[in-house]
């Protein structure tokens, strides 16, 4: 049977499209999620939470729990609080940034309502969560912070001994002088946008398992992590463990999105109990713990003011951020806004540019990086307000944006925000878009509509966004006082029967890594894709990475091993030419085999060679009996995928619903190695996308209880939900070894500006001018009740 | 405890269980069928379904004991009710369509498009969207779910006219 018609019959190199390596167990359940583990004796860990958003921890009484049957011990904060007295924050993104200690389970104070408080360790499961219920932990409220603006008058202080709810001021002003440049602008458009918080919801949940081996003083640490090796190198500093001691393993992780990307006080936890008690020690959380503790993504104020001249060129852009830490600092938090900063102007050329973000605390979840991470926050706004101007300039939208992006023929250009974008091509991206989306045709659909009242109204939503991503220069990295580099490792070994195993120090968790690493490996070496066997997600297997998250395994990951192939080929070529009495001038390779030039016949595979090393028998005297390679890559610059979003949006204007009708996404991800993964990765991106634009939402209420404590109150989209895509790609090759871009979260950067755009667009004749997200019905129906309203 | 029954994947296992224990951990801890995976616990998500006596079912919304003496089928036993290949037209459609990236909601998803199939052997996009609304996945976006499971239709309705065997 066949499903892809287009599949080429040779298949396995760059470009082609072999069906997934990482398939077969995952359709056939023969999985090792981190939740199937359970040694002989594992304990089983249930955390007891706070239930207040604010309070001051009284006592806890554990009596009861720890008499209970199967019970093994009852830790509460103080219990930890020598071995591990915070969690690490690894980006400090200013000299003066506010850092509260974040102790695994909380002591003293309550910040947020999920906050651990204690944890009952048992036999079993069920043992343990009879258990938790019976601890008493009393609580004396306080009251809880909730708006940001309300926050920074600190009225309430979460951190009482920090004095401030304010936990940094980032300020970036580049370029001209920015009072200077909006002192003489013709326009000015001023918007506030508010980036609701999300939850990530990976559908599996966290789990981890950490065995001990007393004797040795060893742990093996199984985590849902996308980071096993950025997770070892943190619970060795967090709690004094020698760092070689620690063994983590990353097994099959059931999605992450960022959201494991995140040091977890249960992952320590989970290692202090198995050192304490001597025992595997496990934990598995509940959906609900889910929405409450992982850590949600954006939440943000925006401001945004735009410059420009009368006939619509960009002068300058102030951007103005409240950006909300939730109740602590996890690994990554205060960067994931800063991060933004160098993607508001986009693909807009300016003169003068201001950023300025002040990081806040509440009393709720901490956020911290959430596919984008930063960028579609700053991608949102960007692309809103170019509609907000365009309609101001009584302009076309995209005649707004062709006017003011950077031509192709002016790449590499050098961004007002500091960047260097290196390739690209918007002129394409977007006369492709145009013309699968029938922009000129819509439009008009969209006047006929309005003329005749139609009550379902058209909207056409824009979005020619870029973003930053393949995380990243270490040097630039250290520029922004990040805790660590950016750099990745790979290692080609070829094995003496002729197979190859790869190892990367990057960590998939739904990407398909073994098959994306393999085509570049089978392109490299000229070996087949079946002979290739990648190895990934184990410290001990791959001791050295930096894993994955920011679009970074592909044009990171992968042009390192596109190196360390290169070496084996160089180590091989020497074989060649010493085995075949030729100069190694003479030695040509092509398909996986070496000859010599003029003589077809003289020939060795390199998987022939692989068994002629092993012998040893016969090789250069210069040479170490070896065809392996190793690299570590460390890229000079960002990559910057890019694209054309449309949306087309209908509107029933008596309920408010909105249905997306047509969704055309052009992207320009460079050279593609596997067009039906990056395809996939694309469809994905979309669909979180549009979920912040539609449905997704954290809510809390007053109390700082979590209203979206579950699957039911939290709208995360189903098939029904979601248009079918046209997607189409053009190519523009970066500037690195592969010519290849990052991927992973481009949809999702682009994305939800465009059915936002699409949404206003449609409902400008009823006087609006946002809807703040998600665009519910209702939304959308008070938005243009409130319209109409000012209107008349 | 209560002493059960339970017939699972063509095997069948007789256990004692807390009246609490629900099926999905009976599956997954008393009898280690962990292909059948948890993702929420408000029946919300749909990655622990499987099929019970022929329809399919949530395996968090029912009582181990409630499932004593019926036929339980999971995704670690559906290859086998598909005469001599190694995976189902739906499994294998789920491979070559690209119908799953990170894989946690694919037990699930693909014993929900097996009922789906029972009752609608030819189903348009939109048939399958709708047949599928219980079972979420937060990688593919689902167009590739969609195109898997109208790909294995058509398998299935073949298989079945030259009876290769039909799925349970």
């Amino acid at each position: 049977m066949t499903v892809l018609d287009d599949r080429p019959a040779e298949v396995g190199g760059i470009g082609t499209a072999p069906w997934r390596k990482e398939d077969a167990h995952l359709v056939t359940g023969q999985t090792t999620w981190t939740d199937n583990l359970a040694p002989v004796g594992t304990l089983h860990m249930v955390f007891v939470r706070s239930t207040m958003a604010h309070a001051r921890i009284g006592s806890i009484d554990t009596t009861e729990a720890a008499g209970m049957p199967n019970v093994v011990a009852v830790f509460t904060g103080a219990d930890f609080a020598e071995e591990c007295p915070t969690l690490p924050c690894a980006w400090p993104v200013t000299p003066d940034m506010v850092h509260p200690a974040h102790p695994p389970i909380a002591i003293g104070k309550v910040r947020f309502a999920g906050d651990p408080v204690a944890v009952v360790v048992a036999r079993d499961r069920a043992s343990a969560v009879d258990a938790a219920e019976t601890v008493v932990v009393d609580l004396d409220p306080l009251p809880a912070v909730i708006d940001l603006e309300q926050a920074l008058t600190d009225e309430v202080v979460l951190h009482e001994d920090e004095g401030t709810n304010k936990s940094f001021f980032f300020s970036m002003p580049t370029g001209a002088d920015i009072d200077e440049t909006f002192a003489k602008a013709d326009v000015v458009v001023k918007r506030r946008f508010i980036q609701q918080r999300l939850l990530p919801t990976p559908i599996e949940p966290r789990a981890v398992l950490c065995i001990p081996q007393a004797a040795s003083g060893d742990f093996t640490l199984y985590s849902a992590t996308q980071i096993p090796h950025i997770l070892r190198t943190m619970l060795a500093v967090v709690t004094g463990t020698p760092e070689h001691k620690i063994r983590v393993i990353a097994p099959d992780v059931g999605g992450g999105f960022g959201a494991k990307l995140q040091v977890t006080g249960e992952e320590v936890i989970a290692l202090l109990v198995a050192k304490r008690l001597g025992r595997p020690v496990k934990w598995t959380e509940t959906r609900s713990e889910t929405n409450l503790t992982m850590h949600h993504g954006r939440g943000q104020i925006q401001d945004i003011e735009i410059a420009a001249t009368s006939e619509g060129r960009l002068l300058g852009l102030k951007v103005d951020l409240l950006a909300d830490m939730g109740a602590y600092l996890m690994l990554v938090t205060p960067g994931v806004p800063v991060l933004g900063a160098f993607m508001f102007p986009a693909i807009y050329k300016m003169d003068a540019y201001r950023f300025n973000c002040t990081g806040v605390f509440t009393t709720k979840t901490p956020t911290d990086a959430y596919r984008g991470a930063g960028r579609p926050e700053a991608t949102f706004a960007i692309e809103r307000i170019m509609d907000e101007l365009a309609d101001h300039l009584g302009m076309d939208p995209l005649e707004l944006r062709r006017m003011n992006w950077i031509r192709h023929e002016e790449f590499p250009y050098d961004t007002v925000a500091g960047l260097t974008y290196d390739s690209g091509n918007y002129e394409a991206a977007t006369a492709r878009a145009v013309e699968l989306f029938d922009y000129d045709g819509l439009r008009r659909e969209q006047e006929e509509r309005r003329q005749r009242k139609d009550p379902i109204q058209l909207g056409i939503g824009i979005s020619t966004f870029t973003e930053m991503c393949g995380l990243a220069p270490s040097r630039v990295l250290g520029q922004l006082d990040y805790g660590a580099g950016g750099w990745e490792a790979a290692t080609v070994r070829m094995l003496p029967s002729g197979k190859v195993q790869v190892v990367t120090g990057s960590s998939p968790h739904g990407q398909g890594h073994e098959t994306t690493l393999s085509q570049i490996t089978s392109s490299a070496l000229g070996v087949p894709f079946e002979d290739i066997e990648v190895l990934h997600g184990d410290t001990q297997v791959s001791p050295m990475g930096l894993d994955t998250y920011g679009s970074r395994s592909l044009v990171v990951g992968g042009i390192a091993l596109h190196r360390a192939a290169g070496k084996v080929v160089d180590k091989a070529r020497k074989l060649a030419a010493h085995l075949l009495e030729a100069s190694e001038d003479d030695i040509e390779f092509a398909d996986g085999t070496f000859s010599v030039k003029g003589s077809p016949d003289a020939s060795k595979s390199i998987q022939e060679l692989a068994l002629a090393i092993f012998a040893a028998h016969d090789y250069p005297e210069d040479m170490e009996p070896d065809l392996t390679g190793h690299a570590i890559f460390d890229p000079e610059n960002f990559s910057y995928p890019h694209g054309t979003h449309l949306c087309a949006v209908e509107i029933d204007t008596e309920t408010g619903r909105t249905k997306i009708r047509t969704y055309v996404a052009v992207d320009d991800v460079g050279k593609v190695i596997n067009p039906q993964i990056v395809e996939g990765q694309i469809h994905g991106g979309l669909a979180q996308g549009i979920a912040q634009a539609l449905y997704e939402g954290v809510v809390y209420d007053d109390d700082g209880n979590l209203v979206t404590g579950t699957l039911i109150d939290y709208l995360v989209p189903g098939a029904p939900d979601l248009p079918a895509f046209t997607l189409d790609r053009t190519e523009t090759p970066a500037a690195n070894d592969l010519g290849v871009k990052g991927v992973g979260e481009a949809g999702t950067i682009a994305s939800t500006p465009s059915v936002v755009n699409a949404i206003v667009d449609a409902l400008r004749p009823y006087g609006v001018h946002d809807v703040e997200m998600p665009c519910t019905p209702e939304r959308v129906w008070r938005a243009m009740q409130a319209g109409r309203g000012g209107a008349s | 405890m209560a002493r059960i029954t339970v017939t699972v994947d063509g095997t069948a296992y007789s256990d004692d269980v807390e009246p609490r224990t629900l099926l999905v951990h009976h599956l997954r801890e008393a009898l280690g069928l962990t292909g059948t995976n948890v993702g929420c616990d408000t029946s919300s998500c749909g990655a622990c379904t499987v099929h019970v006596d022929g329809q399919s079912v949530k395996s968090c919304t029912m009582l181990a004991i409630q499932a004593d003496g019926r036929e339980v089928l999971t995704i670690q036993g559906l290859a086998d009710t598909w005469d001599g290949a190694a995976l189902h037209p739906l499994q294998q459609a789920f491979h070559e369509a690209h119908g799953l990236q990170c894989g946690y909601c694919t037990p699930g998803m693909i014993m929900a498009s097996l009922d789906l199939l029972a009752e609608n052997p030819d189903p348009s996009d939109d048939e399958v969207r709708h047949g599928l609304e219980g079972n979420l996945c937060r990688c593919t976006g689902y167009q590739n779910i969609v195109k898997a499971v109208r790909a294995a239709a058509v398998e299935i309705r073949q298989g079945s006219t030259t009876e290769q065997g039909v799925p349970a």
